[in-house]
């Protein structure tokens, strides 16, 4: 399942950087060569690809939401309405050099399924998820005792689209289990600014908000 | 949906008038520019009658082609000359509509095999010098697309910016990105599919034998023999009609209401208004179409299947095209579902290509491509406003 639209932005999401563009996709897009041929899965309203398209990229995008692809197509956008759990799989393999999975990770029924579908479809896939090792969530799991409500997750649990969730040491942990290749890996705080490189893995999964992980087939 | 209002009655000679005359531009393709059918016959002599909407630019890259569905004809965007309705698609067509014509040079034909103007069953034979009717050659949709891509050859237009179209349309559109993808840089197949189902030949197969059972028929040569088979055909109109609109759309139109009285008449009169707009319809149809060209052009969308010149994988008729394409449906249209475009989309998909797809809400059936529909409307500017863009046209477009 992939809803993307109609919600309230995250804090995440709401960080704005040069010309009004998310920062969360300008950290994707930083990750994607010029020229480059790509998918975006669940592309919401088409913004990231929009912002890829002036890179230079030949985009094409899939969205669940009809208002989303709509929205897409009446824009220009290569988008068509489908679904990541179901229809990853009448791609053929290397049809793209990346395979994007903006935010939408956590809210797919077979999250291992569809991140190896995008390694055999791209060359690279790039994924960007909400980081549930969070220590805000912690702390509000810890003294709250409760599914946590936070500004960059600001569903209850029992009508959030999100159903997978998990911290960039699981992300690690998956990757390392279907054979993914990590690449890059940046971290950003609640405020959409990324931690710093250095940082050992502990820190960003206790300090970071947002990942985003760029990842190639191990050959 | 048409609207309750009768008609004036035609005669039939206003209509044949139009076959052979009509009241439209026409190209006549001689003996040495043969149509070379499916069937393996080469149709010669034939002419095509068009319509053209909008200027030309001077590199001749803003030309649209429109493709008509099953019962429409060239006249898209102006006043038809033997109903004086207006043109079927006039909220598509026209300046400032989503097909721009302050934008884009935009060409309709009649398809080969129909009746208005592009040789058809009841143009005259040469050799006989009197109607085809059943002489008259098996045509393909690829036939339909050869014949027009003759038309462009005609026109000099070597490539056209973008080919629309819904239901048959949408397969000639198809069939135009297979036969010929260099010449096509936008695709819009709309509410149509890859191959027709058992299901819809099945209708036709109905419409066809109700227009055969007409005794008035004779055989195809009623022309000939002065009869005209308007009960046959009207029923196979009345039936088709059914399948263009929805159980949602006759219920929210018609629901059980009686037409004109308070009580059943205990008779077979049309008491229910769904009764009479279906024999309005019937019977407003013939006055309109010839009964070969319904069976002629029924069969060539039974007969189509684009993968089967491809060991039955659709996605190698496509494979390494260039073509963009925006694909829709929509969700009440159980004569061409969405299933049927998703398969195209996969198809397209898996060849590489660049493919919009979009599903359009509405209780309106089949028919919803024809009538407002504002968000199919906005997706069908947005796509050629962008293509446009991609195609180097100004945003004026000349």
């Amino acid at each position: 399942m992939l809803l993307h639209a109609r919600r309230d932005l995250t804090m995440a999401e709401a960080a704005r950087g040069p010309g009004g563009t998310r920062v969360d996709h300008l950290l994707v897009a930083d990750m994607v060569e010029y020229g480059s041929r790509v998918l975006d899965v669940g592309c919401g309203d088409g913004e990231l690809l929009k912002l890829l398209e002036r890179r230079g990229v030949d985009g094409r995008g899939i969205e669940l939401s009809r208002e989303g692809v709509n929205e897409c197509v009446a824009k220009g956008l290569a988008v068509i309405q489908g679904d990541a759990d179901t229809d990853l799989i009448d791609y053929p393999d290397d049809a793209f050099d990346y395979v994007i999975l903006s935010q939408t990770l956590q809210a797919t029924r077979k999250p291992r399924v569809v991140f190896e579908h995008m390694l055999r479809i791209g060359r690279h896939a790039v994924v960007s998820f909400p980081n549930f090792g969070h220590w805000k969530i912690r702390l509000e799991i810890m003294f709250g005792g409760r599914m946590p409500v936070t500004d960059n997750l600001p569903d209850s649990w029992y009508e959030t689209p999100n159903i997978h969730f998990c911290t960039i040491k699981d992300f690690r942990h998956l990757c390392d289990l279907i054979g993914a290749k990590m690449e890059k890996a940046v971290a950003v705080n609640a405020w959409g600014s990324p931690l710093r490189l250095n940082a050992p893995w502990w820190f960003w999964n206790l300090f970071g908000e947002q990942a985003v992980f760029l990842l190639s087939r191990r050959h | 949906m048409a609207d309750m209002q009768l008609t004036a009655p035609r005669e039939v000679s206003d209509r044949v008038g139009e076959a052979e005359h009509p009241r439209s531009q026409v190209v006549h393709f001689g003996a040495d520019r043969p149509l070379k059918l499916d069937a393996g016959i080469e149709l010669s002599p034939f002419q095509i009658a068009y319509q053209t909407y909008g200027v030309l630019n001077s590199e001749r890259s803003n030309a649209v082609l429109v493709c008509h569905a099953l019962t429409g004809d060239q006249h898209v965007a102006n006043m038809h000359p033997v109903t004086g309705k207006a043109g079927w698609w006039e909220i598509m067509v026209g300046p400032g509509k989503p097909i721009d014509t302050d934008r884009y040079f935009v060409i309709c034909a009649n398809v080969v095999g129909s009746c208005m103007g592009t040789t058809g069953p009841s143009s005259i034979n040469p050799k006989t010098g009197s109607p085809w009717g059943l002489d008259f050659p098996i045509i393909t949709i690829r036939d339909m697309v050869r014949a027009q891509g003759m038309l462009m050859d005609h026109l000099g237009i070597d490539s056209l910016f973008a080919v629309v179209g819904g239901s048959m349309g949408g397969m000639q559109v198809l069939q135009w990105a297979v036969t010929y993808p260099d010449r096509v840089f936008a695709a819009l197949p709309v509410a149509c599919a890859t191959r027709h189902s058992a299901q819809n030949i099945a209708f036709h197969e109905v419409g066809r034998q109700a227009v055969m059972a007409d005794p008035e028929w004779r055989h195809g040569r009623y022309l000939v023999e002065g009869t005209n088979p308007r009960r046959g055909l009207a029923v196979a109109r009345m039936g088709a009609h059914i399948t263009y609109l929805s159980d949602a759309a006759l219920h929210r139109k018609f629901g059980r209401k009686f037409q004109d009285r308070d009580n059943p008449t205990f008779s077979f009169d049309a008491d229910f208004e769904v009764e009479s707009y279906l024999r309005h319809q019937g019977s407003s149809f013939v006055e309109r179409f010839d009964a070969n060209s319904y069976l002629y052009l029924t069969r060539a969308m039974d007969y189509f299947d684009l993968a089967s010149d491809y060991d039955g994988i659709l996605a190698n008729a496509f494979r390494g095209t260039r073509t963009r394409f925006c694909v829709t449906s929509f969700t009440s249209d159980w004569l061409f579902p969405t299933s049927d475009s998703r398969a195209i989309v996969h198809a397209l998909n898996a060849g590489g290509a660049r493919v919009s797809f979009a599903e359009i809400v509405t209780d309106k059936g089949h028919d919803a491509f024809l009538l407002d529909e504002p968000e199919f409307h906005a997706i069908v500017r947005g796509f050629l406003q962008s293509a446009g863009a991609a195609r180097g046209l100004a945003s004026g477009g000349r």
